[in-house]
């Protein structure tokens, strides 16, 4: 049997990563979508474990819920990117500052 | 009954001067002269059947008409208080004011304001009225102020001339100084007493004679003393007492009627009345009467003095109005408030004649008012010189006149009063028949006696108006023998004419010390030879017959050696340039600075603009924050999250 603290760290780990990406990406778009799919993942990681240790499906059944949004998301943000690559012709996350005031 | 007619007296005036100022152009000038003079005389008889209903017979109204405000505890109502003392400041403000509107039709002909001259007259009639009648002090403020209104109006009537204009202003500022001590007095009778209602307030008052108020610490006042002096101080404006005299040389910019009605009979009274309708209040604080009779007799001598230097005819008598209603006042500061009310009756008389007269004149001279301008007028003018010399004589207290009676009571009640400042007041008041006798009839010599002096023009057209001559006779006649028939019922008898309206404690009760001395209205006038008030007038008289007719160039002689005192009396005291130098030019520098330090650097550009400033500066430091960029966004996000933890945690 696995500790639960195992579990932990694999999450934190994975979450730790994306946070990095995220920040650190100033490249491509796309990456910066899969790392908020990673950072998804380390929550579900988490949910798994949790809801084995206390024995309790309703963290698997969160899991599942995750992943759907987490698979709408993609297509939606896949989506504006096309759009957004057509208009500008760029995915870079530097050239993408228009919302500043 | 009583309800009724006095609903009419005061209502009809105001009916007379809708019409005249709504329907003006319609009625035309003709109508607007019938239609409030008609109501006027109306109003008029109505008063007469009052004063039969209320002095003769003894009966009285006092009650509530119309509650105008409820507020808490306390109604603000519209009431009428019709007893003897109301009765016959009716009469006299009816009398005198349908007079003057008859004579203003001759004074004002041709004059393109002519309806809204009516509107103006018969609406000061109304608030005149609606003062006399008040049964609470609310109601009398009311009066107050509308007379007051009315009184800025028609000072300021020919508005295109500046002086007259600057003039109406300055009697409005200076009669809000008094309002300002009037509205006080009011708020602290409430305060105190938890009512405006005249009845209520004497009957409470009893219980507050030991009350006092610290206006400055460790200074414990009696606090009828506080309400008694705010009180008087709206007197002092209304009334032109000193220090806030200044105003009424200034009305005389106005049109002679209206000097003689406002100016003379009616309004500037009022704080005279006031007075004697308060006296259950003054009579309980020997302070305050004190105040009121050494300010009243000061004035009395010190106004006075001011027209030995005055060559405006109507200036002349302006200052001779303070000097009496100086006069009233220390009357009833001696507590002898009956010889206050007749001397207010005779003096209404024998003041409008003058004002009235010298209307004629000056209308005779083609609006030209300095006396050194005319000359012999008696020629020209004389049913004009004669009534003018009536008022004359009855102004400066000789015997038979209606002036002698009041004045010759007045002088006498100061000089048994024993309260303190008697002694100061009574030979301020007697210096002051002295000086009272001789500026009337210095005017009165230079004016109708001594060479003429007008161009040939003006002396062509010298004649007079019969419509204007025919109010004379009409005041003449009361200014001549009111004073024999009425100064008994007036003053000496009891129950006399004033009933019970008036209120005097035993202990200043001059009058009835007076009374039991009093031998007759024909014995005093033969006993006249041994007072002193009637040498003093007559050596008044006989001064100026020398000064001005016997030896002119005797006022050279005084100009060049006294002429310190010249300098004084024509500079007035002073108070004109002390109000001007302290009041004027610190109110200009006050708001000059509030101007510019307080509007313009505070508000403006600290206040406005500065709100404006700071949000663009604060923003400009806000923008930096919004790069655009997503994982500066994510940044932020990630770094509050972690805040909102450790928050949560600890």
């Amino acid at each position: 049997m696995i500790p639960l603290v195992n579990y932990l760290i694999v999450g934190a780990i994975l979450f730790g990563l994306s946070f990095v990406g995220i920040i650190i990406n100033r490249r491509n778009i796309i990456m910066l979508m899969m790392c908020i799919e990673l950072m998804l993942l380390a929550v579900n990681t988490n949910f798994i474990a949790f809801a084995q240790y206390f024995a309790d499906p309703a963290g698997e059944v969160f899991v599942f819920f995750i992943l759907t949004v987490a698979a709408v998301e993609a297509a939606i943000g896949l989506a504006i990117l096309v759009l957004l690559y057509r208009r500008t012709g760029s995915i870079g996350v530097r050239e993408i500052n228009v919302l500043k005031g | 009954m009583i309800e009724k007619l006095s609903l009419l007296v005061v209502l009809l005036p105001l009916l007379g001067s809708l019409i005249a100022g709504f329907f003006g152009k319609r009625i035309g000038i003709r109508g607007a002269h019938t239609v409030t003079i008609l109501l006027m005389s109306i109003s008029f008889f109505c008063a007469l059947a009052i004063f039969k209903l209320v002095v003769l017979d003894g009966g009285s109204f006092d009650g509530t008409l119309y509650t105008w405000a409820v507020s808490g505890s306390f109604q603000l109502d519209i009431g009428f208080l019709i007893d003897s003392l109301t009765a016959i400041m009716m009469v006299v403000v009816m009398f005198v004011a349908t007079i003057v509107h008859i004579y203003s039709i001759g004074y004002m002909k041709g004059d393109a304001g002519d309806q809204r001259f009516f509107c103006y007259m018969s609406g000061f009639t109304f608030a005149m009225l609606m003062l006399v009648t008040a049964n609470n002090f609310l109601q009398l403020f009311f009066g107050w102020e509308g007379v007051g209104l009315v009184s800025y109006l028609l000072i300021g009537f020919w508005y295109d001339k500046e002086s007259a204009a600057v003039g109406s202003l300055k009697a409005f500022i200076v009669n809000r100084v008094g309002d300002f001590g009037f509205i006080l007095g009011i708020a602290a009778i409430l305060d105190y007493c938890g009512s405006l209602d005249y009845a209520t307030v004497f009957s409470k008052l009893s219980s507050l004679s030991q009350t006092t108020i610290s206006i400055f610490p460790h200074h414990p006042w009696s606090i009828i003393t506080v309400i008694c002096i705010l009180l008087f101080i709206g007197a002092m404006g209304k009334s032109a007492q000193m220090p806030l005299h200044v105003w009424l040389p200034e009305s005389m910019e106005g049109p002679t009627p209206i000097s003689a009605l406002i100016h003379a009979a009616t309004m500037v009274t009022a704080g005279v009345f006031m007075v004697a309708r308060m006296s259950p209040l003054f009579e309980l604080s020997s302070v305050s009467l004190s105040v009121v009779m050494i300010v009243g007799a000061t004035g009395a001598l010190m106004l006075g003095l001011l027209a030995f230097v005055e060559n405006d005819i109507k200036r002349v008598i302006a200052y001779s109005t303070m000097s009496q209603l100086g006069y009233m006042m220390a009357a009833n500061g001696a507590s002898a408030f009956h010889a206050g009310i007749f001397h207010l009756i005779t003096h209404a008389c024998f003041k409008a004649l003058l004002f009235l007269a010298a209307g004629s004149v000056i209308i005779a001279m083609h609006h030209e008012q300095d006396l050194r301008k005319m000359g012999n007028l008696k020629k020209y003018l004389p049913v004009t010189y004669i009534t003018f010399l009536i008022g004359a004589l009855a102004l400066s207290a000789v015997p038979p006149t209606a002036g002698f009676f009041s004045k010759d009571a007045i002088i006498d009640a100061v000089r048994h009063s024993t309260i303190i400042g008697a002694q100061y007041s009574y030979w301020m008041l007697l210096i002051g028949a002295f000086v009272t006798a001789y500026y009337i009839f210095r005017a009165f010599f230079m004016a109708f006696h001594t060479a003429e002096r007008m161009d040939e023009h003006t002396r062509v057209h010298l004649k007079e108006h019969w419509i204007m001559l025919l109010p004379l006779i009409l005041l003449a006649i009361p200014s001549l023998l009111l004073g024999i028939f009425v100064v008994k019922p007036m003053l000496y008898a009891s129950p006399g004419f004033l009933g019970k309206s008036i209120t005097v404690l035993p202990q200043y009760n001059v009058l009835a010390q007076m009374a039991t001395q009093f031998p007759g209205a024909w014995n005093t006038i033969k006993n006249c030879v041994h007072t002193l008030p009637f040498w003093f007038s007559l050596s008044g008289i006989v001064s100026a017959w020398i000064t001005v007719i016997l030896l002119p160039k005797m006022n050279g002689f005084f100009y060049r050696r006294l002429s310190w005192i010249r300098d004084l009396l024509v500079a007035q005291y002073g108070f004109d340039i002390f109000n001007h130098w302290f009041f004027t030019r610190g109110t200009l520098k006050m708001s000059e600075f509030f101007f510019h330090t307080g509007d313009l650097k505070v508000l403006d550009a600290g206040m406005v603009d500065g709100s404006g400033r700071g949000v663009t500066r604060i923003s400009s430091l806000l923008r930096k924050l919004q790069s655009g960029y997503l994982y500066h966004y994510a940044l932020i996000m990630i770094v509050g999250l972690l805040g909102f933890l450790v928050w949560m945690i600890y």
